[in-house]
């Protein structure tokens, strides 16, 4: 089964509140998926700042002394906030890659969740209200977000195998559904300088889509890819910085609903999702169409 | 079951026993519908806040109208035998499923598989309805003021699917009995469907459903017919190497 969520706001009034609606959107679809949730939140752009966000196990092992230690290996100021099994790294975005290459030697059983220049992903094994209240969603700002509920069907129920996924700088997936040609596509993409951290399918597709883009494709190009080069069942959503996008392979079995207003687009695995949305009465709901390539930019 | 809580919503309008979705559980509402027996005075319903809720009105075996004031989850007034059920909103996946007989309108969309396995009765959706509509269907007349998705009617054993707008790939795949009435565009027609004439009596069973569905400036004759070629009754030796 699985929930997925999207949420992608057009006015700027409701940004503080992204993290709260989204975390209501996710756990009215927990009955979905018990096994793991995960939410990824697109922040406020800062100049002089990149962010990535790590995992572990033993967070407080792993995370004393990070901050002091990274900043003189890379030479560059360095915060770390910690959200429980998480924390977000903040540096000089020149700096990003030798920093995510060295928190990974100077502490490897850290987890890399995602980098880029706004997003941050928290994901848990647990149900999504716990997953939500751990990491302290429902008090974070953004632009927009996407989050999803497991119920596993590829691989082991485990942090790692928890959605979204991202596999290249502000960019991100969520999937409900299963592919049939992951072993193949992974072995193309590794081929290509892909680096995978499962056996999960969907860290494929969400490779798949770094990999197009990566190559000058934008959103909307990438997700009409998936649909000649990606087997399997699918519904999609993706964020990108200033990008969200939806896809469903041409069969669409696996649910979909979306809505919009003047204020944001939405989506949801189901309608449950949408309902304490503000003006949801009013918005445009519909089944987005098979095969059928939505997205939205800021 | 809160029977005061009921009964204090239902002083309200003796006529018609409310039921508050955001007050009650959907297994009280389910569980009070099932409770009824041949006979009740309690022949109207009324739901509110269903906010997606799966399952509303689920098995409903009397023949009592229930009004549902709001846009429904998966399987809404499957199984239903004799109730006459109007989703004031749209419905998710598999409405109707199963319907025995009885009917139920849908006033917004319906998603996928609508009405499938239906054995009587009749489903009207007044907005669109999405893939797979009337999948399986079994003698249940469904009627669709918009549109249908791909794979509607596939394996379609009898009853019949009324489209006043177009329907999506593969309408019909695989059909044995079922008729299909479509009043725009077919993207494409499935394995052995075939478009059929109209005949006299085609036309008179196709005003019926009109009528029954409140459907009016709508003439029978705007519509093509599909069904089986019957080309996939039996088995074929010639067939063999596709097996």
């Amino acid at each position: 089964m699985c929930g997925i969520v999207g949420l992608f706001l057009k006015d700027k009034s409701l940004e503080p509140k992204l993290g709260a609606m989204l975390s209501e959107m996710l756990v009215s679809l927990s009955d979905r998926g018990p096994d793991s949730a995960g939410i990824a939140i697109y922040g406020a752009p800062s100049r002089n700042e990149a962010k990535i966000t790590i995992q572990s196990a033993k967070p407080a092992r792993d995370f004393r002394d990070l901050d002091t230690e990274l900043a003189k290996a890379i030479g560059a100021p360095v915060s770390i906030a910690v959200k429980s099994t998480h924390a977000v790294v903040r540096t000089t975005p020149a700096k990003i890659d030798e920093a995510r290459e060295t928190i990974q030697a100077l502490r490897p059983d850290i987890r890399i969740m995602g980098a880029g220049d706004v997003v941050e992903i928290y994901k848990e094994v647990g149900l999504p209200e716990a997953v939500v209240d751990r990491f302290d969603v429902r008090k974070m700002a953004g632009t927009h977000g996407i989050g999803h509920t497991r119920m596993a069907t590829e691989s082991a129920v485990t942090t790692m195998g928890a959605h979204p996924f991202s596999t290249g700088a502000d960019q991100c997936l969520v999937h409900n559904g299963s592919l049939s040609n992951h072993n193949n596509v992974r072995r193309e993409l590794i081929r290509e300088g892909m680096k995978f951290e499962t056996e999960n399918d969907t860290e494929v597709a969400a490779a798949y889509l770094s990999s197009q883009m990566a190559h000058g494709k934008n959103l909307g190009e990438a997700l009409e890819g998936t649909l000649s080069d990606l087997d399997g069942f699918f519904t999609f959503v993706v964020g990108t910085k200033n990008g969200f996008g939806v896809v469903r392979d041409p069969i669409a079995c696996k649910p979909a609903v979306m809505a919009e207003t003047d204020q944001y687009v939405a989506f949801g695995s189901e309608y449950r999702a949408l309902t304490k949305l503000p003006g949801i009465d009013n918005a445009r709901v519909w089944e987005p169409e098979p095969a059928t390539v939505y997205f939205w930019e800021h | 079951m809160t029977a005061t809580k009921l009964s204090k919503a239902a002083t309200h309008d003796h006529a018609s026993r409310i039921f508050d979705l955001d007050v009650s559980s959907l297994r009280e509402l389910n569980q009070a519908l099932h409770n009824l027996t041949p006979g009740s005075n309690e022949t109207a319903w009324e739901v509110l806040h269903p906010k997606g809720s799966h399952s509303v009105a689920v098995g409903v075996d009397q023949p009592v109208t229930i009004d549902v004031r709001g846009s429904v989850g998966y399987y809404c007034g499957g199984m239903n035998s004799g109730s006459t059920i109007t989703v004031h909103g749209s419905a998710g996946p598999g409405v109707g499923e199963n319907m025995m007989s009885g009917s139920i309108i849908v006033k917004g969309d319906a998603s996928q598989y609508a009405g499938a396995t239906g054995k009587g009765g009749l489903l009207v959706i007044e907005g669109n309805a999405s893939s797979r509509c009337g999948i399986s269907m079994k003698g249940i007349d469904i009627v669709v003021h918009g549109n249908i998705g791909h794979m509607s009617a596939f394996m379609a054993q009898s009853g019949n699917l009324v489209v006043l707008g177009d329907a999506g790939d593969a309408l019909g795949d695989s059909i044995y009995e079922a008729r299909l009435f479509v009043r725009g565009k077919v993207d494409s027609l499935g394995a052995d469907c075939i478009a059929k004439e109209m005949r006299p009596e085609h036309l008179e069973l196709l005003q019926g459903l009109l009528d029954r569905a409140g459907v009016t400036g709508v003439k029978p004759s705007e519509f093509k017919r599909y069904g089986s070629a019957r080309t996939l009754y039996n088995f074929n030796i010639d067939n063999a190497d596709a097996y």
